[in-house]
C-alpha cells in the first residue's frame, strides 16, 4: 500500500501540515506535496477513471505528462476540470474531486464499458449505430457524449484574472536542469540578454535526484552544489532573467514563443493574476527540456500502482512517498535500477527486477545484485489486480506470455527507456532523427526550425538533444545498452494485446493499433485518428513512440519510415483565461466615445455599437419605448429642430498640390472643380466597381480638401487612400490625415436650426452668406467652428465642427439656445428614418459590397468627363452593364403597413435548383412618422422602368405583402425645405 | 508571428503591427484595358509555393507601405524594400539566387 | 466487402477482430482511367463516389500525394450548415446538407452527422438586419432557418452570456437541421465506398505534370508513373494553383493558413454550434467532449500549416467573452491548414480553358460542409458537361464581374 515514509522528501516540509479533501473525504498532506503525492501518502493510489472504458487509474507519472490522475479542483468561479494531480501543488483547503465516474470513483457504473471492451475496439462507432438513421443524433450520440468527456464543465464566470507579459531578449532557454543552466551561463557570459525558465518550482532538473543518487560530479562539485552555484552566479548577472513555474509552451515563427506562468493556483483568492501568458520575442531558443520515460506495453500495465520507474523514485526522493510496500521493477534498461536502489535504501521491499535483456552487466544492476535483490533476465511480465496491482506473472520476453511464475506485489515500476522532449523543437518544423540503439527520436541539428534570416532559430541541449546522461558535463555510472521492447512479451497473443495500454487516457491498446493497420489505416495520421492514440490531454507524451513502434511493426517497416504525427502547441494544456488575458468585460475591446458621450449617458441614450463607437440609437424619455422615442425625435426635426452628435463621422484631410487630381481618381465625381468654400457629395468605389463609401467633400483651400466618410469607414477609407497614394500614384504630391477624432461634429437640423445657431452668434448663417452646400469658418458662441450647410434629412441643416475638446461646450450651448424651441437630440434610428423619407441611400443598407452607384440611380455623381477613377474599369464589365440589374426604387405597401426588414421580392416560378425566383429585395424599411405609413427602398430588377407595378413580398412572419413601385423620395420631392 | 524590417522607419515590426497587402508589382489596368488584363490585375495571383514578392503596410507604426520578399513555405524573409518601385532590386534578386537556386525557373514553370 | 453493423462487430469480437478487411484497397495505378480525380480529400472522394453511384462511371482513379483526407478534410471544425444568403450558395450547401442526412446509411459508414442546430449570433443592429435578410432569402430558397430572439438564444445555449457588456446578443439566425459530422469518417466512408465500386484510390502518388494533346488533357505524370485519363478533375484545395499551372491555366486563388483549436474534453455542456461573427469566434462541442473552436485566417500567403498565435488569442478572447465558463478550460492543441481563397470567397466548380479538365477549388474556410454536395454537383458537371448546381460557380465570373459574395450580410463563411 502507498504510504509516507518516516524520513526523506527533498521538496516537503513535514512540519507544515495542510488539510485538503478528495471526493469529500478530509485528508492531510504537508507543505511541498503535490496533490498526487499527498493522496498516495494517504494510501490513495486510485485517482481517476479512463476516458473510454472507465478503467480505474492511478498516477503513472510524477509530472506534466500525466494522463491518468486528472481531477476537478476548487469550486464555483474557481473550479477547474482536468487538473493533473501530479503538478497541482497542495494548499490548505484544497478541494479535489475525481472525474468521469458515477456514482463514485470506486464503484463506477461506466466501468461496464471495460467489460464490453471486446465489442468496443478502436473505431467501433464508425461501424455501428447506423440504423435507424434518426437514432444517431437522438439516442446513440447523447449516450456516447455522456459517457465521454472527462471533468465536469465549469459554471458561470471566472473569479480570477489573467494577464499577458511581454519579454524581448537575445536567447531564451527552456529548461533549468544542468544543460539549461550551463547554456545560460555561457550565453550570459557572452553578454547576451538571457531568459532561463523552468516549469518546475526549483532549478536543477533530474540532477538533484538522480545526480545526487549517483554521486555524480559536475566540474568536481556535487550536482546540488553545482546547481546552487550556477543559479547564484546567474542571479548576479544583470543580463539574465530567471523564472521558475514558467513553462515554455509554444514556439512560433521568426523567434516568437509563448510561456505559461502559474502564479496563484496554489493560493486561490489572493491578489494578482492566476496565470500569466508570456509572449517572448527572442533571438534564439534553446530547448533544454530533458527527456520523458516511456511505459512498457505489458498486459495490465494500466493498473493503479503501475508507474514509471522514474516517477516512483521521484515520489520517494521528493515527497518521501512509497507507492507500494512490495515493488517489482520491470525494465529494458539500466536506469530503472536506480529506482530499485532508491526503494531498497528507503526500506521498501523490492521483490525483483525483471529485465527484458538476457544479459545484464552494468554498474547499476551490479549494485542491485549486491543489495540482494533478484534480477530476472530475458523476461517480461503481465500484471494482474483490480483497483490496484496485486501481482505480476513472469514470462519469457520472446515468448507468447506463458507464465513462468508469479510474484505478488502492490506496485510495479516500469521503464521502457527514455525519449527526448522534442515538442518545442518541432513546433516550427524542426526535424527529428531516429536513434535505433536507444530507440528514440531526437532533434536533427542539421535541420532545425529556421528563423526569418534562414538561420537556425532553435537549438537543443542535453537530454532534449539526445544526450541522456545528465549532461556532457557530468560524471556518472556507465550504463549498458537498452533493449527496445514494444510489446511485452514479443509474441503475445490477441488476448494479452487487448490489455496492453499505449494511450492510457483514451484506452488505446496494442490491439487497437494493430486493428487499424489491418484495416488499412497505416499512415501514422490515419492510425492516430482512427484509434485516438495521442489525442488525449497528454497529447501522446507517453504513448506516441510506443504506438509508432507497434504500427511500424504491423506494417513491417522501420519506425522512422512511419514517421511521427505533427507536434502542435501548447506543450501542455494552458488555460483559455490566460490566452484571453486582460481583455474581458468592459475592456474586451477598445471603446470609442465622442466628446459628448457622457451627456448621452446621462440623458437616456439607448446605445448601439457601431464599430468600436457607441452611438445613441435614440433617447428614451420616461415611459417611452424605442418606437415612440424615434417617432418623437423625427417629428421634432421635421417641425422644429433636432440635434445629432455626428462626431463619429469620418474626417480625412487631403492636402497638396495634386490633391484635386488625386480626389478625381478616388471619387467617381469630379472634385478638382469644386470651389473653395463649397461642398460636394461624393462616392467612392473599389477597383471592382462596387460602392464602398460616400460623404460630403468640402474644399478647405486651393490645395486642401476635407473628405467626410461614414462612421464605420474612416479608418478603412483612409487606408484605401494611402494605399493608392503610396503604391500606385506615388508621383502625386499629396498628404492625407485622418482627423476624425480631432473634431466634434454636431448637426443642427430642422426649420428652427438657423434661429438656434443665430442665438449663439458669431457667424452670418443666412441663406445668402452660407447657401446650401457651402461651408464657412468662424466662431460660434466664441468657439472656433467650421459650419457646413449640408443636409442628410432634407431639412434646413448645419453641421458644426469644433475642436474635440470644445464639443461638449458647444452641445450644451446649443441645448441652452434651443430650449425655447424645445430642441431635442435624436439618435441613429431617427437619422435613418429622416434620410429614408428623403430617399437618401445609406452605405451598408442600400449598398452591401455588391452594389454599384449606377444601381442606386447615382449616375449624376459619376463623372463622364474623367478618363479614370477607381472602379471605372470594373463598372465596364458585362455583368455591371446588364440592363437586368436590380436598381433602386421606392416601395409603398398597398395597406400602409411596414415591410419586413430584409425581405425579398418574388417573381413567378422557380429556378433550375428549385428555388423560388426573386426579382429584388428591400434594402431599407421604416415606419415614417412624417407620412404615418410604411416606406421602403428596394433594389428591383429594372426597377425604375417599372413605376407603379405592384410586387409581392413574402415575409418570414407568414404574411405576403403587396407593395407598389414608386419614387424613392417620399418627402419634399422638390427639395425646397433644405434650401431655405 | 512574422517579423519584418520596415525600410521606411527602420523598425523590426511584429506581424501585429502590419497589414498584408498581397502580391507586389502588379500593373494596374484601368479604363480601356482588355478584359484579360483587367481580370489578371484584380484576381490572378502567382500564389507561389516559395519566393513571394508582396506588399505590407506598417499600419500600427509609420503607416507606410513597403515590399518584402518572403518564402511562403519556410517563411524566410530575403529582404524588404520601398513600395515605390515596380520591380525588386537587382541586389535582392541576386541574394535570393544565392540561397534559392533555380527559384526563377520554378516561377516561370 | 464486409457490411458494417453491430452484428458484424459482435461476430468479429469472438475472433479478436482479426478478420476485418482493409477499409479501402491500395492498388497500383493502371495505365488509363475514364476519369482521374487528383486529390483524395473529402471533395475528391465524394466526386468519385457520385460519378459511380449516379452516373455509372466506375473506371475512376483518385490519386493523392499524401494520405487520404489529410488536408482540410481532417483539419476543420466540422460545421455543416446551409444558411447562405445568395441563391447559388444556398442551393449547393443545402444539397450538401441534405446528403449528410443520409450519408451514414448511403455509405454504410457512421459519419456521425449530428443535426444539433447551428446558431449565428447577431451582436450589432447591422448584423441583425443581415440575418433577417438571410432568413427571408432562405425561406424562398427552401432552406429552413429562422430568426430567434435573445431569450430563445439563452434557452438553447445556456452557457452563453447574452448580456454583453460590449456586445449583447440581439438574437440569432437558427438552423435546426444544421450541425456537425465526424470529418475523418466522411473521407474514410467515401474511400471505402469508392473502393467497393472498383475505383482505385492511390495514395502516396504525387502529380508532377499534366499531359496534353493540343488543348485537351490526356493524362498525368506522377511519382508512380504515367496515368492516362479521359477526363481530369482537380480537387486539391490549397494546391490548386500549382496543378492549374501544370495543366496550363491560371486560377484566381490565393492560399492562406486557417487555424483552429480544441480544449480538453469535458462532459456535455453545449448542444449546438454557435458562430459569432462580430467577435470572430465559432464553437461547438465534439462527441469526445472537446470544445472545438474555429479561428481566423492569416492575412498573408502561406503554405505553412500553422499560423500566428495572435489569431488564436483573438478567437479565444471573443469566446471567453461570449462563453465565460470556458475561461477555466484549457486549450489542448491548436493547428493550421491551408485554405484557397478566390476573389469573392466563393468556390469554383468549373470547366477550364483546357479541354476535359475540370476544377473544383476555392472553398476557403467553408469547404467541409460542402463535401457531399460538391461531389454530387462536380460529378454531374464532369459526367454531363453541365450541372445546375455549378452553373453560377464558373471561373469566368470574375472576368464578368458576376460575384457570389456571401460576406454582404455578415454571413461570413465557415
Amino acid at each position: 500500500m502507498a504510504h509516507r515514509l518516516a524520513t526523506g522528501g527533498r521538496r516537503i516540509d513535514r512540519s507544515r501540515r495542510l488539510g485538503f479533501s478528495f471526493d469529500g473525504q478530509s485528508l492531510e498532506g504537508v507543505q511541498g506535496d503535490t496533490l498526487a503525492s499527498a493522496l498516495m501518502a494517504n494510501g490513495q493510489v486510485l485517482m481517476g477513471r479512463s476516458f473510454k472504458y472507465h478503467r480505474p487509474r492511478g498516477p503513472v507519472t510524477a509530472g506534466h505528462e500525466e494522463p491518468n490522475a486528472l481531477v476537478g479542483l476548487g469550486q464555483g468561479g474557481r473550479f477547474e476540470p482536468n487538473a493533473r494531480a501530479t503538478t497541482t501543488p497542495l494548499h490548505e483547503g484544497l478541494r479535489a474531486q475525481s472525474q468521469n465516474r458515477w456514482p463514485s470513483l470506486k464503484f463506477d457504473v461506466g466501468a461496464v464499458n471495460a467489460k464490453l471492451s471486446r465489442f468496443l475496439p478502436a473505431g467501433f462507432y464508425y461501424k455501428t449505430f447506423l440504423w435507424p438513421a434518426s437514432f444517431w443524433h437522438k439516442v446513440y450520440e447523447p449516450i456516447i457524449r455522456q459517457s465521454a468527456g472527462l471533468g465536469r464543465p465549469p459554471e458561470g464566470s471566472d473569479a480570477d484574472r489573467y494577464e499577458h507579459f511581454y519579454h524581448h531578449n537575445d536567447v531564451t532557454i527552456v529548461g533549468g536542469g544542468v544543460a539549461g543552466l550551463a547554456r545560460a551561463l555561457s550565453e550570459a557570459q557572452d553578454g547576451k540578454r538571457v531568459l532561463l525558465i523552468d516549469q518546475d518550482d526549483r532549478w536543477g532538473g533530474r540532477a538533484l535526484t538522480d545526480g545526487m543518487r549517483d554521486g555524480a560530479t559536475i566540474d568536481g562539485q556535487s550536482a546540488e552544489t553545482w546547481v546552487a552555484d550556477a543559479v547564484a552566479r546567474l542571479e548576479t548577472m544583470e543580463n539574465v532573467t530567471l523564472r521558475l513555474n514558467l513553462q515554455g509552451t509554444g514556439v512560433y515563427d521568426h523567434g516568437w514563443m509563448t510561456a505559461y506562468e502559474r502564479i496563484s493556483d496554489h493560493r486561490p483568492g489572493t491578489e494578482g493574476p492566476r496565470h500569466r501568458l508570456w509572449k517572448i520575442r527572442t533571438g534564439h531558443i534553446v530547448t533544454a527540456t530533458g527527456a520523458i520515460e516511456r511505459p512498457l506495453a505489458f498486459a495490465g500495465n494500466d493498473l493503479p500502482g503501475v508507474m514509471l520507474a522514474s516517477a516512483m523514485r521521484d515520489f520517494l526522493d521528493d515527497f518521501g512517498v512509497a507507492v507500494g510496500s512490495k515493488v517489482v521493477v520491470v525494465t529494458n534498461n539500466d536506469d530503472a535500477y536506480r529506482t530499485a536502489l532508491a526503494l531498497h535504501e528507503a526500506g521498501v521491499t523490492v521483490r525483483a527486477v525483471v529485465d527484458a535483456r538476457t544479459s545484464v552487466t552494468g554498474a547499476l544492476p551490479g549494485q542491485v545484485r549486491d543489495a540482494g535483490i533478484e534480477i530476472v533476465t530475458g523476461s517480461g511480465v503481465k500484471a494482474t489486480g483490480d483497483q490496484v496491482v496485486r501481482s505480476v506473472e513472469l514470462c519469457a520476453i520472446g515468448g507468447d506470455g506463458t507464465s513462468k511464475g508469479r510474484i505478488s506485489c502492490d506496485a510495479v515500476a516500469m521503464s521502457g527507456g527514455w525519449s527526448p522532449v522534442p515538442h518545442l523543437w518541432s513546433h516550427c518544423g524542426g526535424k527529428l532523427l531516429w536513434d535505433d540503439a536507444r530507440a528514440f527520436f531526437y532533434p536533427d541539428a542539421n535541420r532545425p526550425p529556421l528563423g526569418a534570416d534562414g538561420g537556425a532559430m532553435v537549438s537543443a541541449e542535453g537530454a532534449a538533444a539526445g544526450d541522456l546522461t545528465l549532461s556532457a558535463l557530468t560524471q556518472g555510472p556507465e550504463e549498458a545498452p537498452m533493449r527496445p521492447v514494444w510489446i511485452m512479451p514479443e509474441k503475445a497473443g490477441p488476448e494479452l494485446r487487448t490489455k496492453m495500454f499505449l494511450d492510457y487516457q483514451n484506452d488505446v491498446k496494442v490491439s487497437d493499433i494493430q486493428l487499424a493497420a489491418r484495416e488499412g489505416f497505416i499512415s501514422v495520421e490515419h492510425a492516430k485518428r482512427y484509434t485516438t492514440l495521442g489525442m488525449a490531454t497528454d497529447q501522446g507524451k507517453l504513448s506516441n513512440i510506443n504506438g509508432l513502434a507497434v504500427l511500424a511493426d504491423a506494417r513491417g517497416e522501420p519506425i522512422p519510415t512511419v514517421g511521427t504525427t505533427t507536434f502542435r502547441p501548447p506543450f501542455t494544456p494552458i488555460s483559455m483565461g490566460s490566452i484571453a488575458g486582460e481583455a474581458r468585460g468592459e475592456i474586451f475591446q477598445p471603446l470609442r466615445r465622442t466628446p459628448i458621450h457622457a451627456w448621452h449617458e446621462e440623458n437616456g441614450a439607448d446605445f448601439e455599437p457601431v464599430g468600436q463607437w457607441r452611438r445613441p440609437y435614440c433617447y428614451l424619455r420616461p415611459g417611452e419605448d424605442r418606437h415612440s422615442a424615434v417617432k418623437r425625435e423625427v417629428l421634432n426635426v421635421r417641425s422644429n429642430v433636432g440635434l445629432l452628435d455626428a462626431s463619429t463621422l469620418g474626417k480625412i484631410v487631403v492636402k497638396g498640390p495634386d490633391a484635386g487630381k488625386f480626389l478625381d481618381l478616388v471619387y467617381t465625381n469630379m472634385m478638382s472643380t469644386l470651389k473653395v468654400g463649397r461642398c460636394r457629395y461624393g462616392l467612392m468605389c473599389s477597383e471592382n466597381g462596387f460602392l464602398i463609401d460616400d460623404g460630403v467633400v468640402a474644399r478647405l483651400s486651393e490645395d486642401s480638401y476635407l473628405c467626410h466618410t461614414t462612421t464605420g469607414g474612416a479608418d478603412r477609407i483612409h487606408a484605401h487612400l494611402e494605399e493608392f497614394l503610396q503604391t500606385e500614384w506615388w508621383d502625386l504630391q499629396v498628404y492625407t490625415a485622418n482627423v476624425t477624432e480631432q473634431w466634434a461634429q454636431i448637426a443642427v437640423v430642422g426649420p428652427n436650426a438657423r434661429k438656434v445657431l443665430e442665438k449663439l452668434g458669431g457667424m452670418d448663417l443666412s441663406k445668402d452668406a452660407l447657401p446650401f452646400m457651402a461651408w464657412a469658418e468662424g466662431a460660434l458662441a466664441g468657439i472656433p467652428a467650421r459650419v457646413f450647410r449640408i443636409s442628410f434629412s432634407g431639412e434646413l441643416s448645419y453641421e458644426v465642427a469644433v475642436p474635440a475638446n470644445q464639443g461638449r461646450a458647444l452641445w450644451d450651448k446649443l441645448l441652452e439656445a434651443g430650449a425655447e424651441f424645445d430642441i431635442q437630440p435624436y439618435g441613429t434610428e431617427g437619422l435613418h428614418v429622416l434620410r429614408a423619407e428623403k430617399g437618401f441611400i445609406m452605405i451598408g443598407d442600400e449598398s452591401d459590397g455588391t452594389v454599384i452607384p449606377q444601381d442606386l440611380g447615382l449616375n449624376w455623381a459619376i463623372s463622364k468627363k474623367k478618363d479614370d477613377f477607381i472602379g471605372k474599369r470594373g463598372q465596364e464589365r458585362s455583368h455591371m452593364t446588364d440592363p437586368d440589374r436590380w436598381r433602386l426604387v421606392g416601395l409603398e405597401t398597398l395597406d400602409g403597413s411596414v415591410l419586413p426588414d430584409g425581405a425579398y421580392v418574388v417573381d413567378e416560378g422557380e429556378n433550375a435548383n428549385g428555388q423560388r425566383n426573386m426579382q429584388g429585395r428591400v434594402t431599407s424599411t421604416y415606419y415614417s412618422p412624417t407620412l404615418d405609413r410604411g416606406i421602403a427602398m428596394a433594389l428591383v430588377r429594372r426597377g425604375p422602368e417599372r413605376m407603379g407595378e405592384v410586387l409581392e413580398i413574402p415575409g418570414t412572419d407568414g404574411r405576403s405583402y403587396k407593395a407598389r413601385i414608386c419614387d424613392p423620395v417620399f418627402y419634399d420631392k422638390e427639395g425646397v425645405r433644405q434650401d431655405v | 508571428m512574422l517579423r519584418l524590417h520596415c525600410p521606411n522607419c527602420g523598425v523590426d515590426c511584429d506581424e501585429t503591427e502590419l497589414s498584408a497587402g498581397g502580391e507586389a508589382h502588379l500593373t494596374r489596368f484601368g479604363p480601356g484595358s482588355e478584359d484579360d488584363d483587367f481580370e489578371s490585375y484584380l484576381f490572378m495571383r502567382k500564389n507561389p509555393k516559395g519566393v513571394h514578392f508582396e506588399r505590407w503596410r506598417h499600419v500600427m507604426g509609420c503607416g507606410k507601405w513597403f515590399h518584402a520578399a518572403r518564402n511562403t513555405v519556410s517563411l524566410r524573409v530575403y529582404g524588404t524594400y520601398p513600395a515605390q518601385v515596380t520591380a525588386p532590386p537587382e541586389a535582392l534578386l541576386a541574394e535570393i539566387d544565392a540561397v534559392e537556386p533555380g527559384w526563377r525557373n520554378k516561377e516561370e514553370a | 466487402m464486409t457490411r458494417y453493423s453491430a452484428f458484424a462487430i459482435a461476430k468479429q469480437a469472438m475472433r479478436h477482430h482479426m478478420g476485418w478487411d482493409r477499409a479501402w484497397a491500395s492498388p497500383s495505378p493502371k495505365s488509363h482511367y475514364d476519369v482521374v480525380i487528383v486529390g483524395a480529400g473529402g471533395h475528391g472522394l465524394a466526386t468519385a463516389y457520385w460519378l459511380g453511384r449516379k452516373h455509372g462511371i466506375t473506371n475512376v482513379a483518385v490519386i493523392e500525394k499524401g494520405w487520404l483526407g489529410g488536408g482540410n478534410t481532417g483539419r476543420n471544425t466540422t460545421i455543416i450548415r446551409s444558411n447562405y444568403l445568395q441563391d447559388p450558395s444556398a442551393a449547393l450547401y443545402e444539397k450538401s446538407r441534405s446528403l449528410f442526412e443520409t450519408m451514414s446509411q448511403d455509405l454504410n459508414y457512421n459519419v456521425m452527422f449530428s443535426p444539433r442546430g447551428v446558431l449565428m449570433l447577431a451582436q450589432t443592429e447591422h448584423e441583425k438586419r443581415g440575418y433577417l435578410r438571410t432568413a427571408h432569402a432562405n425561406m424562398l430558397q427552401g432552406v429552413e432557418t429562422r430568426w430567434i430572439g435573445p431569450q430563445e438564444v439563452k434557452r438553447i445555449c445556456p452557457i452563453m452570456n447574452i448580456d454583453g457588456p460590449r456586445y449583447p446578443v440581439l438574437g440569432g439566425l437558427w438552423q435546426e437541421r444544421a450541425g456537425t459530422a465526424r470529418h475523418d469518417a466522411v473521407a474514410w466512408g467515401y474511400a471505402r465506398a469508392c473502393s467497393d465500386m472498383g475505383m482505385d484510390i492511390i495514395e502516396q502518388c504525387e502529380v508532377t505534370g499534366v499531359t496534353r494533346d493540343g488543348d485537351k488533357v490526356t493524362g498525368l505524370s506522377t511519382t508512380r508513373g504515367e496515368i492516362g485519363c479521359g477526363k481530369l478533375g482537380i480537387v486539391v484545395a490549397g494546391h490548386s494553383g500549382r496543378l492549374a499551372e501544370m495543366a496550363g491555366f491560371r486560377l484566381p486563388v490565393e492560399s492562406v493558413p486557417l487555424q483552429a483549436l480544441v480544449s480538453e474534453p469535458i462532459k456535455p455542456c453545449m448542444d449546438i454550434v454557435v458562430m459569432a461573427n462580430t467577435v470572430h469566434g465559432y464553437m461547438s462541442q465534439s462527441d469526445k467532449g472537446e470544445m472545438v473552436i474555429g479561428g481566423g485566417t492569416d492575412s498573408f500567403n502561406g503554405y505553412h500549416q500553422r499560423g500566428s498565435f495572435h489569431h488564436i488569442e483573438e478567437t479565444v478572447r471573443a469566446l471567453v467573452e461570449t462563453f465565460p465558463m470556458i475561461s477555466r478550460l484549457k486549450m489542448l492543441r491548436h493547428w493550421g491548414g491551408i485554405v484557397d481563397m478566390t476573389g469573392d470567397r466563393s468556390p469554383i466548380l468549373s470547366k477550364t480553358p483546357v479541354g476535359n479538365c475540370f476544377i473544383n477549388c476555392g472553398w476557403g474556410t467553408g469547404g467541409f460542409k460542402a463535401t457531399p454536395g460538391s461531389g454530387w454537383a462536380f460529378a454531374e458537371l464532369m459526367a454531363k458537361g453541365h450541372s445546375p448546381l455549378t452553373a453560377e460557380f464558373g471561373m469566368e465570373r470574375f472576368r464578368e464581374g458576376r460575384f457570389i459574395d456571401e460576406s454582404v450580410a455578415a454571413g461570413v463563411a465557415h
